[in-house]
């Protein structure tokens, strides 16, 4: 029999834009940058991803039995969750940071609130920043860095320091060093930023495949491309002006292509759940996360800050939406 | 004065119907903040519990003289001398403990937990049922302290009363329950908890 497709007005336009198709888009676009940390993390990526994905959709089905509604495992939202919480996570996390993580990402984050679509923080952060806070010493910055010899390490990217923690790190150093650990041409710059593999959250290894991955989203009409462009370019500009070094732009591109900022502004912050719905309201959101994940950066004793940022900027969704309001035409 | 409740139906009703944490919600600051330990937890609630006893008593012994316009008033002085002393009492003889709970001994003055009874029971009944009440109310207090301590410092910290419970070889402890967010996910938990066995024994 086939399915009957109920939606809400307007009928002619989108009428494919059910939430398991926009999910299944998010789970495509998400491939690229699976594919470079199962390349980069090997097994250990691979661990990760299957803890998160199934028990965030354990947990889904669990939950929706407990408060007696319909199993809503195929909207796909469980398995996206899933994927992003661990993309979100260190390569070398024990398992109780993804199941918990997981349950509080999918109980906590969602179902308290009374399933997807209600739900005011992005479920995948809530439970990144339980696990973040629980278990500090196996998600802070250094936990990232491969501990014993160089030479017994799987990958040579897990041996060095995220490059969030060296930024960090330079911060306490004068302005001739920092200037000499930046490259001054133009190219190796953007090889750096963009096609090097580094250490860091999973998802974060490659910036050119979260790029790819993000783009197909925008192209698709997807993704909030408003929230993206607006943290970016506050993300830059920010790193931008408070270099020291006698070259900002680099600076500023460093800031941009490393740690969570690429792929929080394509995957995490853009959470159509969560953003206001307005589009004034969403340049809004995206240049207060961008600020927000600056300020944490420089000023937090924490290396990276795109999810707190994420999370107070989510609080922040209602206030947007009705400051935002568009006045109605022909309306003062 | 026949239809106010007995003094045993003023015991009983502290405790669950009219339990101060999960029925009423009232004195949410201790619950908060607090219950990161089952000893910290157990001080506070009896603390409350010998403030309001006292207070209940006294007002109870004084309603007669009690002015409309300056109850509120003289319910506040009278608590506000059962703390200090309480307060004094710790600092003498549990130095430790006094220095963990630190302001929260004095804000039980502004416990509305406290008032709601010097106001609902003691300023209208007397001393014994009064009494009683304080009592019933300071054990569901109590009850509530506890259940919300209990899960905190094991999942927070693996142990029990400072015993090893949940050794680290087996649970590494989530240290986000002892910080202030794991005490308003246990309070909502717990709550939800209850809501859902009160529904449950309702529908029944």
């Amino acid at each position: 029999m086939e399915k009957l497709e109920v939606a809400s007005s307007p009928h002619l336009y989108r009428v494919h834009r059910s939430t398991r198709r926009m999910m299944f888009q998010v789970i495509i676009a998400l491939l690229p940058a699976v594919a470079v940390s199962l390349f980069v993390f090997k097994v250990h990526a691979l661990f990760q991803l299957a803890v998160c994905v199934l028990s965030c959709m354990a947990f889904e089905w669990l939950f929706a039995l407990i408060r007696g509604r319909r199993s809503t495992l195929e909207d796909n939202s469980a398995i996206v969750t899933g994927l992003i919480l661990a993309l979100s996570l260190p390569w070398n996390a024990p398992w109780y940071v993804p199941f918990f993580g997981s349950l509080i990402a999918i109980g906590v984050g969602k179902a308290v609130y009374g399933g997807l679509g209600q739900n005011i923080f992005n479920p995948a952060m809530v439970g990144r920043a339980f696990v973040m806070l629980s278990f500090a010493t196996v998600m802070g910055g250094n936990a990232y860095q491969f501990q014993g010899e160089a030479g017994e390490a799987f990958s040579g990217i897990v041996t060095q320091a995220t490059p969030m923690v060296q930024l960090k790190t330079l911060g306490a150093s004068s302005a001739e060093q920092i200037s000499a650990s930046i490259p001054q041409d133009t190219v190796s710059v953007l090889k750096m930023c963009f096609a090097g593999v580094h250490n860091g959250s999973l998802g974060e290894a490659s910036g050119l495949a979260i790029l790819i991955g993000g783009l197909y989203l925008i192209i698709r009409r997807n993704g909030g491309w408003r929230v993206t462009v607006g943290m970016l370019a506050a993300v830059f500009i920010i790193g931008c002006l408070t270099s020291v070094s006698n070259a900002p732009i680099y600076h500023g591109l460093l800031y941009l292509t490393n740690g969570a900022v690429l792929f929080g502004a394509f995957f995490i912050a853009t959470d159509p759940v969560t953003n206001p719905i307005t589009p004034a309201g969403r340049w809004y959101f995206g240049i207060g996360v961008g600020i927000l994940t600056m300020v944490f950066r420089l000023f937090s004793g924490y290396p990276e800050g795109v999810m707190f940022a994420v999370l107070i900027m989510n609080s922040l969704s209602p206030l947007l939406n009705h400051i935002t309001i568009p006045k109605p035409f022909g309306q003062e | 004065m026949s239809s106010l409740p007995t003094a045993v139906q003023r015991f009983i009703n502290g405790i669950i119907p009219e339990n101060p944490i999960y029925r009423l919600l009232l004195g949410m600051c201790p619950t908060l903040a607090v219950t990161n330990n089952m000893q910290a937890a157990l001080t506070m609630a009896g603390a409350t519990t010998f403030v309001l006893l006292c207070s209940n008593i006294m007002i109870s012994l004084i309603r007669k003289l009690l002015q409309p316009h300056l109850r509120i008033l003289v319910f506040t002085l009278t608590i506000a001398t059962f703390v200090t002393v309480v307060d004094r009492l710790l600092a003498a003889h549990m130095f430790e403990m006094s220095k963990q709970l630190g302001p929260y001994i004095p804000l039980i003055i502004v416990n509305c937990i406290i008032i709601s009874r010097c106001e609902v029971c003691a300023a209208v009944q007397g001393p014994f049922v009064s009494a009683m009440d304080a009592l019933g109310v300071g054990v569901g207090f109590t009850l509530g302290l506890a259940s919300i301590a209990t899960v905190r410092e094991i999942l927070g910290s693996g142990t029990w009363f400072g015993l090893t419970v949940l050794p680290p070889e087996v649970w590494t402890p989530w240290s986000i329950m002892i910080l202030p967010p794991g005490a308003f996910l246990t309070l909502g938990v717990l709550l939800a908890l209850f809501n859902f066995i009160q529904a449950r024994l309702e529908s029944k």
